[in-house]
């Protein structure tokens, strides 16, 4: 998929001299050890860990080049990575490459210390907003890298992204360096995404505004793991962090999606008792799950497990019974927070355990179906979840890509059109899921089945779906709304995609 | 496509998005509205914005347009603009007497001739909003071959007859009835009123069921969450189909055995019966379920 003169371009990048291009969701073959490096720790009985960050950052020896990183499960809420970032930029560090779990537009205070080169490389899920523009104008050294949850788990274990420093944002944290995501007032719930950093950073530095005196009861990250703590007013403002209620659509059209998405599950072997099953967290998805949640009162069936991000409707089902347990990388409402806090049947579980492609079965495995969104997909069913429609960054491919190479059977519910451009294209603008792991396309004017699944197409015929072929619905996207004219793009790549193998499945071009 | 119109789902002639979207909420006949969901400052453009609409694409399924009242200066012009487009019908609001049928039919067939579309393509349904209309529901139902539907436009009717609304829509209960029994009796479709409370499907159900026990086969909806309510009311449950299977099925075999007394589960059986029974088969199968 990938033009051999990008893959050129990339393998000139010091570093990536091997990189290869995306050839299957299921070609590539690890070889080697897992186990990256890290060095030994002693700590005498009696040390104290909480030291100023200004003392953290001399002791742990950060220079310029070097690689921090930090989750994203506070979102949009986030304040760590600002006061991180300018401490070190007060010492007169350069040239650091940022990775972060994700980034969300609150990182747009971010954007002066990249204007000054105190970072220069961005490896991350997502870049939006500001960051996304900088990165876009081609202000880094090297092209941002876009990784999977899954894949940015493999790329630490394997030493692939080598973290010299780790500042994890802890709601909890204790003075032996336990910490959790649960308790506090900036509580954001599981911190699945800091794990790896945790387990696998030469330096992890707990950053909190939660600091206990006394050992916690609840541990996400050990004390085995933590070097430093370190204590602000605030680690971010709980109005981003984590949202109070559930949204679910009430938009006809994304009803009609949703009911749709759930009678063509319930029409297939996949939905069974003891189920496991993913949905995201949007009003579609929820709204999807409404429909299943109803499907499995009739016929008496419980799943058997959940995974993947929790919201209160995934908590509602769980209390009830109808999900019998909960595997938990993220949270994203006070419901599932306090459902982590106080429900044994709920799960925090780490991204490499949930999407890791190359870890004897990650949790992604399980899935029976997955029910995801997309910004656009395209006549071979190859999804785009991280630009939209002028190539502008926008997204992330998330855990899009390893829960549809994961499940069974993936859904893609999709509007066809949001306001006059189609989202069904003949080639998205940024493949990040492959088509082959795609199964069935559900939009509003119909349903499309990928070729290679004829076992789905054969359940859902004479259920009284509108199913069509997805070539249909792209003629009736460009009858509705025109065909738009081919986007010009930049030769010059300021981005790759990497699908969760670590193989580039796509660039991302100067805008 | 089927042949039935349980639902004629109005869309607003000047909304865009929602002219775009409206044919997925699987509605037997959309309905593109000029009149009432169109603001005075907004004719011409919800006129020309359906007419490009259907010049460039057709929705599967009936196709009307709501045009404004002859009491109006956008009337003429509405009828010119559709006809051409070859809508199933124009709905005409205010219909209060059969001159006023008579007179839309004469500008049909004129646009019609002008537009070499045989004549008779375009049928009219009959918006009843006055007092004066209940009153001539049967004159208005017969007064032209194009007439294929009449039904009760609620709120007008009301503030025509100075009656609040209530709840459960008591006060138009002798017009619901009048309108049926005069569609029936001019053999056209009885269309039910628009139930604007589409944030109680409970109630719009009721109301729906007790439409279709007045005789009412059709239902204007107004919201996309009315449309699957109004289907699953008007539809016959697989109950009844098996039942009015077995209805016929005896019915046949007594006609074959010249038996002169026909019973299914110790109840005599009659020829209406028979008749409601077909009846019932026949509109399963028209709503897509199998017989």
């Amino acid at each position: 998929m990938v033009d051999e003169k990008y893959m050129e371009q990339i393998r000139k990048v010091p570093g990536w001299e091997t990189k290869q291009a995306f050839s299957g969701a299921y070609n590539a073959r690890p070889e080697g050890t897992r186990m990256a490096p890290r060095p030994v720790k002693f700590f005498r009985p009696g040390t104290d860990k909480v030291k100023s960050l200004d003392y953290i950052l001399d002791a742990i020896g950060l220079k310029d080049g070097m690689t921090i990183s930090f989750h994203h499960c506070l979102r949009n809420g986030d304040a760590v990575m600002l006061y991180v970032v300018d401490t070190i930029a007060k010492k007169g560090i350069k040239d650091l490459t940022l990775s972060a779990s994700s980034l969300s537009k609150v990182q747009d205070c971010l954007l002066p210390y990249f204007e000054s080169g105190v970072i220069t490389a961005v490896d991350t899920s997502g870049a939006r907003s500001k960051l996304g523009s900088f990165i876009q104008k081609g202000g880094l050294k090297k092209p941002a890298i876009f990784r999977t949850h899954g894949g940015r788990a493999r790329a630490i274990e394997t030493g692939e992204l080598h973290i010299d420093a780790s500042f994890i944002a802890a709601p909890a944290c204790d003075r032996f360096g336990n910490l959790n995501g649960v308790e506090g007032k900036s509580a954001c719930g599981s911190l699945g995404y800091a794990m790896p950093d945790a387990e696998y950073a030469d330096h992890v530095i707990a950053v909190t505004d939660g600091l206990s005196d006394t050992p916690l009861d609840y541990v996400s990250i050990p004390q085995t793991q933590v070097d430093y703590v370190t204590t602000v007013d605030s680690i971010g403002d709980p109005a981003g962090i984590a949202t109070g209620s559930i949204r679910v659509s009430k938009n006809p059209a994304e009803l009609l999606i949703s009911r749709y998405a759930a009678q063509v599950i319930a029409a297939t072997p996949y939905f069974h008792d003891n189920m496991v099953f993913q949905f995201g967290s949007g009003g579609m998805a929820i709204a999807t799950a409404g429909y299943i949640r109803q499907a499995m009162l009739e016929k008496n069936y419980t799943a058997a497990a959940g995974v993947g991000g929790v919201s209160g409707f995934h908590v509602q089902m769980l209390k009830e019974g109808l999900i019998k347990t909960f595997y938990d990388p993220q949270d994203f409402d006070l419901a599932a927070i306090d459902s982590l806090r106080t429900d044994i049947k709920h799960h925090e579980i780490s991204a490499s355990a949930y999407a890791n492609p190359f870890s004897a079965c990650p949790y992604v495995n399980m899935l029976d179906f997955t029910v995801l969104s997309a910004t656009e997909i395209d006549v071979d069913f190859n999804v785009n979840v991280l630009t939209d429609s002028y190539g502008k960054l926008l997204g992330a491919p998330g855990g899009h890509p390893d829960a549809a190479a994961g499940a069974q059977m993936t859904l893609i519910t999709m509007p066809l059109l949001r306001g006059r451009l189609p989202m069904l294209l003949d080639h998205v603008t940024t493949v990040v899921t492959p088509g082959e792991s795609v199964d069935v396309l559900v939009t509003e004017y119909g349903i499309a089945v990928n070729p290679r699944r004829t076992d789905i197409a054969e359940c859902l015929k004479g259920k009284g779906l509108p199913l069509t072929s997805i070539e249909a619905l792209r003629e009736k996207a460009v009858m509705l709304s025109g065909k738009a004219s081919p986007l010009e793009v930049s030769d010059k790549i300021c981005g790759v995609v990497e699908y969760r193998d670590g193989s580039i499945i796509d660039v991302i071009h100067e805008v | 496509m089927n042949s039935l119109y349980r639902t004629m789902f109005f869309v607003p002639g000047n909304a865009p998005g929602k002219i775009a979207k409206a044919e997925i909420y699987g509605a037997d006949c959309l309905i593109y509205d000029l009149e009432d969901a169109v603001s005075v400052n907004e004719k011409d453009a919800a006129r020309d914005l359906v007419s490009s609409f259907l010049s460039m694409y057709r929705p599967d399924c009936r196709i009307g347009i709501r045009i404004n009242g002859q009491d109006t200066p956008y009337y003429e012009e509405d009828v010119r603009a559709m006809v051409p487009l070859q809508p199933d019908f124009l709905r005409l609001p205010k219909s209060e007497t059969a001159e006023n049928i008579q007179q839309l039919d004469a500008l049909i067939t004129k646009v019609e001739q002008a537009n070499n579309i045989p004549v008779g393509t375009v049928k009219i349904a009959c918006s009843i909003e006055t007092a004066l209309g209940v009153y001539n529901a049967y004159q208005i139902a017969k007064a032209s071959p194009r007439v294929f539907a009449i039904g009760l436009g609620a709120e007008d009717f009301r503030t025509d007859m100075r009656m609040a609304r209530s709840e459960d829509a008591e006060e138009i209960l002798f017009a619901r009835n009048q309108i049926s029994l005069c569609a029936h009796a001019a053999k056209v479709i009885p269309m039910d009123y628009v139930n604007s409370n589409f944030k109680d499907p409970e109630g719009f159900k009721k109301d729906v069921a007790f439409g279709k026990m007045l005789g009412f086969t059709c239902k204007s909806v107004i919201h996309p969450t009315q449309i699957g309510l109004v289907h699953e009311v008007y539809t016959p449950t697989d109950k009844e189909i098996e039942h009015a299977k077995k209805v016929v099925a005896v019915y046949e075999e007594a006609m074959a055995n010249a038996s002169g007394v026909i019973a299914l589960d110790g109840k005599m059986i009659d020829m209406p019966i028979v008749t409601r029974a077909k009846d019932v088969l026949a509109y399963a199968k028209a709503a897509g379920k199998e017989i």
